[in-house]
């Protein structure tokens, strides 16, 4: 029997503490008003550096216009008319002196000419400019409008990636255990216990979640642009018909429902698997075994139909505009390389304590395989949506990789660094497959890898280009881990690390590779 | 220089096979090679061969073979002609790289997959019209043989591999 050790569960507490203190910063941080957003805009630009420094320099400009004269809104016209501005102040040509005042600041700023002759032909634009100013008006508010929007998401938004990659991350390490159960695996039965374990976090996990969900779906917060009110109604400001006309999918009714039904099943799934593989033990045949395994084959089927319509409920519909026919695949990949990791990484933990008498270097080899494998298969679903996005570069369909591009340039590419490049080059050889070590760096490195991949694909559409990693995303991740950790280790203590009666039991023992 | 002399030592299980192995490299006597129908799993651990290094070789066909396919497109679609076709940006590898990906790949898993066969048959001096080296014809069916350099009492060496299950021991004069 395993006992959790103390220092551990102090871990686990002082990350959850953390966690929590990080998530309710973020949300009091979070700015109440428009007025707010005014000032942060205004606060950051006059700092000369957007956190994080992710937005081009184009727009920067253009923003840049628009803090020094946010609240004079008589002379927002400048933000209409940066570019032109920018260019003028070069040459010195006449310009509306609305734009006057920002660009002496800007150029000042940042090109050190001299702006003085402009003064006299003022006049002359001025009618021409006053149309312009209304509109550049109306542009700014919705712009600080549409900001706000996406400050407000970011608490919340970094709350949903990192509950549902636990949840996910969970998942995975089930559907892996699922699969080891219908392929009757001969090496694996010594380490079942240890996906159990990992799988308990999947009830707490789920209630978490459904409960953010309903959450969104009571407009506490905006995560869901088509839950907002009004985008199915013609009559309203805020119609949207190409969600109007996904709403027959796209209600929040029929959504919750389905969310209530896959967390219900895998849960169920998860309890009895484990039910019978404990009565397994005490049993003199392998009545529970055989059933464990048609329960498994069924959960699968019911898993991989329930799987692919949750990457759709879930994350796809963030981006209610956007679809792809391989999404659901993605996801999978991407949870599922990561729940194999932290089956792994357990495995590796509980070993260096000398809990798993059992498992020796071919299982983690074996494991290691996997990791490799998946992480390729991910890789190869992630390139395969990129590349015939950008190849046929549909507008309607591209809009999703170039707002990441843009705007999550090193999250997205990074993924990919950390979640192909580095550990195939890691893992691709046979002997370091089994190191310790370098299993658990690779391990460290696919994990962070794929919440980043998470993070990638539910960001630009919350929060847009106001993401960065910051007090919220961090502490949420710690919150979890916490949590995590602490429901994880806690299922480990319940029932022997190792299975008496599987039939494949003896073979595992004894498996070398 | 006069002919070396070697024992034929044959058996017909595998495991009497691998024991055998193991006793003869207890006694120190140089196994020359040993002849199977089918693999024996870790008959090269108890004869003590090392470990092979055609991986190795495979991934560094690899490398060439994405360098191949690299410098290839970059010249013929970048370099030498860059035209619009369909509005791909051929303006720098980069850009237009993801629709270089399939050749990429393709070319790494080609140079690493056919290179590596070659390796092999060259090193394992594979090739047709190659004359077959098999010393007794039954190894190819279902005999077993152990080929030993004979140094010292013959008398005593082939009592010891009668000794150690073989179906049959001869002393053959090798040229």
């Amino acid at each position: 029997m395993y006992t959790f050790s103390q220092k551990l569960k102090t871990t686990a507490f002082i990350l959850i503490a953390l966690g929590l203190v990080g998530i309710v910063y973020g949300f009091l941080s979070t700015p109440k008003t428009i007025e707010d957003v005014e000032k942060i805009v205004a606060a950051a630009h006059h700092e000369g550096g957007h956190e994080g420094g992710h937005e081009a320099a184009a727009s920067h400009d253009s923003h840049e216009a628009v803090s020094h004269e946010g609240h004079d809104e008589k002379a927002s016209a400048a933000h209409h008319e940066t570019e032109s501005a920018h260019e003028t102040s070069a040459t010195a040509e006449p310009v509306a002196h609305e734009a006057h005042d920002s660009i002496k600041t800007e150029t000042t700023d940042t090109t050190h000419v001299a702006v003085a002759p402009v003064a006299e032909k003022h006049e002359v634009n001025v009618v021409a400019k006053e149309e312009k100013k209304v509109d550049a008006a109306k542009e700014h508010e919705e712009h600080i409008q549409h900001v706000f929007h996406q400050l407000q998401n970011k608490p919340w938004a970094a709350l949903y990636v990192a509950c549902i990659f636990f949840l996910l991350v969970t998942m995975g390490a089930l559907a892996f255990y699922a699969i080891q159960q219908v392929a009757q695996a001969g090496w694996s039965p010594v380490l079942f216990r240890v996906m159990q374990g990992i799988t308990a976090y999947l009830p707490v996990g789920s209630v978490i979640f459904f409960v953010l969900l309903i959450l969104s779906g009571t407009h506490v917060n905006h995560l869901f642009p088509w839950m907002a009110e009004g985008v199915t109604d013609v009559n309203s400001p805020d119609y949207d018909a190409l969600i109007a006309g996904k709403s027959g999918y796209l209600n929040f009714g029929f959504w919750i429902g389905r969310a209530a039904v896959f967390l219900i099943g895998w849960n169920l799934y998860r309890f009895y698997s484990r039910k019978n593989c404990l009565a397994q033990d005490e049993a003199n045949d392998d009545f529970y075994y055989k059933k464990n395994f048609k329960l498994s084959a069924m959960f699968l089927v019911f898993f991989i139909v329930s799987e692919s319509i949750m990457a759709w409920d879930w994350i796809m519909s963030l981006d209610p505009h956007w679809f792809s026919t391989l999404f659901g695949w993605y996801v999978f990949a991407s949870f599922f390389v990561s729940g194999i990791t932290t089956i792994s990484m357990v495995t590796l933990y509980l070993k260096s304590k000398g809990y798993l008498e059992y498992v020796n270097s071919s299982h983690i080899h074996d494991l290691s395989k996997f990791m490799f494998g998946i992480s390729v298969f991910w890789t190869y679903l992630w390139f395969s949506q990129f590349m015939l996005i950008w190849y046929a570069n549909i507008p309607e369909e591209v809009t999703y990789f170039i707002t990441r591009i843009n705007d999550y340039t090193l999250p997205f590419w990074g993924a990919v660094g950390l979640n192909f490049i580095f550990p195939f080059l890691t893992l691709i050889n046979t002997d370091f497959k089994r190191v310790a070590p370098i299993v658990v760096t690779a391990g460290v490195v696919i994990l962070f890898g794929h919440y980043i991949d998470f993070f990638n694909m539910i960001m630009p559409a919350t929060v847009g280009d106001q993401w960065y990693i910051g007090v919220s995303e961090i502490g949420s991740v710690l919150f979890f881990l916490g949590l995590f950790i602490l429901v994880v280790f806690t299922a480990l203590t319940k029932a022997p690390l190792t299975p008496k009666r599987n039939p494949y039991m003896e073979e595992s023992k004894h498996f070398h590779y | 220089m006069s002919s070396t002399k070697v024992i034929h030592a044959l058996y017909n299980d595998d495991d009497v096979l691998m024991d055998a192995v193991k006793q003869t490299r207890k006694a120190h006597h140089h196994i020359e090679e040993v002849f199977t129908p089918f693999p024996v799993h870790g008959l090269d651990k108890a004869m003590g061969l090392a470990p092979t290094r055609l991986a190795i070789c495979a991934f560094i066909y690899g490398c060439i073979g994405i360098s191949v396919a690299t410098w290839m497109m970059w010249n013929i679609m970048i370099n030498d002609w860059p035209q619009d076709i369909g509005g791909k940006p051929s303006f720098s590898y980069l850009q237009n790289m993801p629709a270089f990906v399939p050749v990429m790949f393709e070319m790494t898993v080609f140079f690493a997959a056919h290179l590596m066969v070659i390796t092999f048959y060259m090193r394992s001096r594979l090739w047709p019209f190659k004359k077959a080296e098999n010393p007794d014809v039954r190894t190819t069916d279902d005999h077993f043989l152990m080929e030993v350099a004979v140094s010292g009492n013959e008398e005593e060496m082939v009592s010891f591999f009668k000794n150690t299950g073989a179906v049959e021991v001869k002393v053959i004069e090798k040229h």
